[in-house]
């Protein structure tokens, strides 16, 4: 299992840096998002794979899982949402101050 | 703790003027010299201990792991200098209030010179080298200010920049140098390190860290080849010059000289560097001044080459050149300082500062013309002022130094100070003697606070000069004692018998410097035909070129492209990793893996197409954004698989609302994305993130197929979670309780995020261009599919959100015990708004609130903090929380934790959050042209309703 979450990690990775490289903001934005999602992951993949140990204190449970990776990645999320709002309303207002989405300043018509 | 205060009292100093300039400028000044006052007060209460040898210490432990400590140290030199410092800064301060004038803006005067007045006091106060180079920098940033003071002059802005340029560069060397030197002593408190002299001297690093600690206080201290920047630096006005740039912030560099002389004097490279630098200084400094027609050029001259004058008796290594050495400081610093100040009041009263224009002062402003006289004779060296005295045990020292021949030394200095004599001589006599001239001013003496303060100096240097023993003999035996690590009791004399070779060279240098300003005609059309290279255009010319190669380098990496400038950074970085990779050796994991199972593999091949889809048609966004909503719910569900309620809950939720919010933008933004790069283009894209993404899964691999390296610390989490913070869900006890300041510090983040958003929305909405088009958007829209605010959809949204909010309520109260908490409550009481403002519109539904979103973040941000401070009342540190039983008759017992309350914080923090966010959008869509609706759901009846 660990090499198809690793596999998947690269995968989103990958994919998020294709569309960062994009010249628009809106493959920008999306690329962005697979980009947090494979950090995220990461990060979580940091505590190892342990499924069915919840870190929830019982008398019954016999090990827990990492929770230390887990709480670091809630706050990640919640905090690439922040992210994500701005530079959408970021991108939203190039496009309607400047009139395109080019995330490149080269096109000419910027100077 | 006193020597805290006295390094801290003119940085609270500078913080008045600002205030007190609203009842006078007298005021203004009288503050700032009671701070200087309060703080030197404070200094001679300690100077009894310090002066009967004890070193007095105050440790305030900072960063210790990083050797960083609030660390003051006050012993024999640190006294001298604070003592200059303050005392010379009350003088100035005193000065500064009559010679500025109405126009000149006198708070942010006082402001800067407290800064430097701090900044000088926390260098000599340092005991910890790591904090005596914030302070090196600051005074670099307050000369910086102080001698742009004068803003509208371009000599005043291009000599700031050149002060900076040279200084601030010299800090930095003397940065890696100090941390060089820290390294081999092993520590960055100087207490220890002055114990490490032979290790220092014998470490492989000594040349580097000497060279480059030497960097930093030749710029600093104006010694050849920096020393151009000084006379550019006199743009400022003369108080600044007079402190600044002659008694204090130029001695910083001599100061540290003097601070690390026991480490690293006494080495051939230390004696042939120092005391070289310092001969060429004083050399060309006090032949140059002989020929400047500007009274504040020739004293910032004459200033190079008194400095060039002590760091070369620091470079000789003995202790009794580095008891000259402090004794000339002290001197130096007297006269000088009179010497700017009277400057100052001959251009402040005539108008003009060059010599050529002035003369016969004396019989105009004779008190001037005594405290000139005075301080310029004691410059020559004239017995038996101040002057004479160090000068004398200087001249001595030379004859015992062995630098090259034995005649080198004694001859070079001897025409040094025939030099000095000539333009001193010259200061007096082309200023005060010979017929009056026309000046721009009447000349008349100025009023008594401007030469009050000089007056002090040239009574001091009256005083030391008669009774060198009483008044400066044990200030001076402390500071060299301190200097030199060796009990030091200096005998001063004016009279060393016939036989001191001292006297001849003295008797030479006055005869070889009256001659010089006899036939100073001649000479001065020798210097004047003479080629000299011009610094400023050198420095001028080095600037320029070294901007042009840093703006060339920056136009190869950054040319406005912001993909070119990801794809270079991304290519370095997948280098770096490959070079790192290629250049280790490897084993492979050994951490037992866990078996692939059918479920979690059909939502791992979901999750790849739904990426690769995502990539492959993201010209098509609306397609593009499906997908990657796919995405968040298979993660989520990888989440809950993997033992991670909590996630799965927020990654969710935050789904959804982050879907919601590009929905919303795509609204506005082309819904296509053109094909625009070539295909050689998509390939190196291809190939530089599929590198990139190979590198992060081989890592993620190599990762979880090994234990990790150390135990992890959650093991504490766990066994604390119930009985420390007395909650089960150890993530969410480590989110509002362990890791509670990480969580203030992130919903203060999320609340700056969605001020970012409000203000980026007031401001587009203010824009022309932006306006302009969402209006034209509004002309352009397509009809709607159908109702705008469906019954059905309306209904239902109505139905929901009692039930929505009393989740969020659920999942926040169980959140300290089982998955849930602040932040997913938060997401989903957002999400039973949202709802509402998909059913029946922005107008509608804000019509109904009651509360800004703003100040939800605000309370929330608020309630964390106050749940946080709580903690203080009962003197425990900030976030300490606590939790306890209640028993209420009819429910049973429940448990309480104040920690509850910090999630409440978060909960409001993100709800409101969230809603700005999707607030601001819904505002941009109004003004294209969104109709509020008049009705909850309005059944569409078309244009006529």
């Amino acid at each position: 299992m660990e090499l198809l979450i690793a596999a998947a990690i690269g995968l989103l990775t990958a994919c998020g840096l294709y569309l960062i490289l994009r010249q628009r903001t809106f493959p920008l934005i999306v690329g962005l998002s697979l980009l947090s999602y494979a950090v995220n992951l990461f990060l979580f993949a940091s505590g190892r794979l342990a499924p069915d140990l919840p870190p929830i204190i019982s008398k019954t449970a016999t090990a827990y899982t990492d929770p230390l990776p887990q709480a670091l990645v809630l706050t990640a999320i919640v905090i690439s949402f922040g992210m994500t709002a701005v530079i959408v309303l970021m991108s939203l207002g190039a496009w309607l101050t400047a009139g395109h989405d080019r995330t490149d300043m080269d096109g000419g018509d910027d100077k | 703790m006193t020597l805290a205060l006295i390094a801290a009292l003119p940085f609270l100093a500078a913080l008045l003027p600002g205030l007190t300039i609203r009842a006078g400028r007298t005021a203004c000044a009288a503050t700032s010299f009671a701070a200087s006052a309060l703080a030197f007060l404070l200094l001679a209460a300690k100077a009894p201990a310090v002066l009967a040898g004890e070193v007095l210490i105050y440790r305030l432990d900072w960063l210790p792991a990083l050797g960083l400590s609030a660390g003051f140290r006050l012993d024999g030199l640190a006294l001298f200098f604070a003592g200059l410092i303050l005392g010379i800064g009350m003088l100035v301060i005193a000065y500064a209030r009559f010679y500025l004038s109405r126009s000149d803006n006198m708070a942010v005067f006082y402001t800067y010179l407290m800064l430097f007045q701090g900044a000088m006091t926390g260098i000599v106060l340092s005991d910890n080298i790591l904090l005596l180079l914030v302070f090196w920098e600051l005074t670099s940033l307050s000369s910086f200010l102080l001698i742009g003071f004068w803003n509208h002059t371009a000599q005043g802005r291009q000599g700031a920049r050149m002060a900076l340029a040279v200084t601030g560069g010299g800090g930095l060397a003397l940065i890696a140098g100090m941390l060089i030197l820290g390294n081999i002593a092993g520590s960055y408190d100087l207490s220890v390190i002055l114990t490490k002299g032979d290790e220092i001297r014998a470490s492989s690093l000594y040349l580097p860290s000497l060279v480059l600690i030497l960097l930093g206080c030749f710029t600093k201290s104006a010694q050849f080849p920096f020393h151009f920047w000084l006379p550019h630096a006199m743009a400022a006005p003369t108080p600044v010059s007079a402190y600044l740039h002659s008694a204090t912030m130029v001695k910083a560099g001599i100061f540290l000289l003097a601070r690390l002389w026991p480490m690293l004097s006494g080495t051939p490279e230390w004696f042939w560097i120092v005391t070289s630098a310092g001969l060429a200084t004083l050399l060309i400094g006090a032949k140059t001044a002989l020929f400047k027609d500007d009274l504040k050029a020739l004293l910032a001259y004459s200033t190079i080459s008194h400095l060039g004058l002590i760091t070369l008796l620091l470079g000789l290594g003995t202790p009794a050149a580095a008891t000259v050495a402090m004794f000339h400081i002290l001197n130096h610093a007297t006269f000088k300082a009179a010497l700017f100040l009277t400057a100052g009041i001959i251009d402040h009263e005539t108008g003009t500062r060059d010599l050529r224009l002035l003369g016969g002062l004396r019989k105009l402003m004779p008190v001037t013309f005594a405290i000139a006289a005075v301080a310029s004779l004691s410059m020559a060296g004239m017995p038996p002022l101040n002057g004479f005295l160090s000068k004398e045990m200087m001249l001595e020292e030379t004859v015992h130094a062995g630098y090259g021949p034995a005649w080198l030394l004694p001859v070079l200095a001897t025409i040094g100070a025939a030099y000095s004599v000539a333009y001193s001589l010259r200061f007096l006599v082309h200023g005060f003697f010979g017929p009056a001239k026309p000046t721009p001013q009447k000349p008349h003496d100025p009023p008594f606070g401007l030469w009050a303060p000089p007056a002090l100096l040239a009574a001091l240097v009256i005083l030391i000069g008669l009774l060198p023993m009483t008044i400066a003999a044990w200030l001076v035996n402390a500071a060299s004692s301190a200097t030199t690590g060796t009990a030091i009791s200096v005998k001063i004399a004016h009279w060393h018998g016939l036989a001191s070779p001292a006297l001849w060279m003295s008797v030479a240098a006055f005869a070889g410097g009256a001659l010089a300003l006899a036939a100073y005609r001649p000479f001065r059309h020798l210097w004047d035909a003479a080629p000299k290279p011009d610094a400023k255009a050198i420095f001028d010319a080095a600037m320029a070129t070294l901007t042009r190669a840093a703006t060339a380098l920056n136009d190869r990496l950054h040319d406005g492209s912001f993909t070119r400038a990801t794809a270079i950074a991304l290519a370095t970085l997948v280098a770096t990793c490959a070079y790192a990779f290629a250049t280790a050796t490897h084993t492979a994991g050994t951490r037992p893996l866990l078996p692939v199972t059918p479920i979690p593999a059909i939502g791992w091949l979901l999750l790849v197409t739904a990426t690769l889809a995502a990539t492959l048609h993201h010209r098509n966004r609306l397609m593009s954004l499906l997908f990657v909503g796919v995405i968040g719910l298979i993660l989520s569900a990888g989440f809950a698989w993997l033992s991670a309620p909590d996630l799965a809950l927020t990654q969710i939720t935050v789904e959804v609302v982050t879907v919601v919010l590009m929905l919303l933008a795509l609204h506005f933004l082309p819904k296509e994305t053109p094909r625009e790069s070539t295909a050689l283009r998509r390939l190196r894209d291809v190939a530089l993130s599929g590198a990139a993404g190979l590198g992060l899964a081989a890592l993620a691999y190599a990762m979880m197929t090994r234990a990790t390296a150390f135990p992890p610390i959650s093991a504490y989490h766990l066994a604390q979670s119930k009985p420390g913070a007395g909650g089960t869900n150890a993530v969410n006890t480590i989110i509002v309780d362990f890791r509670g300041y990480d969580t203030f510090g992130e919903i203060i983040v999320l609340g700056i995020a969605a001020l970012i958003l409000f203000a980026l929305t007031e401001s587009l909405l203010a824009n022309g261009a932006a306006t302009r088009r969402l209006a034209q958007f509004a002309a352009s829209r397509p009809e709607p599919a159908g109702d705008r605010h469906p019954l059905l959809m309306v209904m239902a949204t109505r139905f929901i959100l009692p039930f929505a909010l009393m989740v969020a309520a659920f999942l926040f109260f169980r959140g300290h015990n089982l998955p849930g908490g602040g932040f997913v409550a938060g997401l989903i009481a957002a999400i039973a708004f949202v709802l509402q403002y998909m059913a029946s519109g922005l107008g509608w539904t804000e019509s109904r609130q009651r509360i800004a979103f703003h100040s939800l973040i605000a309370a929330g941000i608020l309630t964390a903090a106050a749940t946080g401070a709580g903690a203080w009342i009962w003197g425990l540190p900030f976030l300490t929380s606590d939790y306890g039983y209640i028993h209420l008759p009819p429910l049973e017992e429940f448990e309480w934790a104040t920690a509850a309350i910090f999630d409440l914080g978060v909960f409001l923090t993100v709800l409101g959050a969230v809603m700005q966010a999707l607030n601001s959008l819904g505002r941009l869509a109004r003004r294209a042209g969104e109709r509020p609706a008049r009705t909850p759901y309005d059944i569409d009846m078309g244009e006529g309703l």
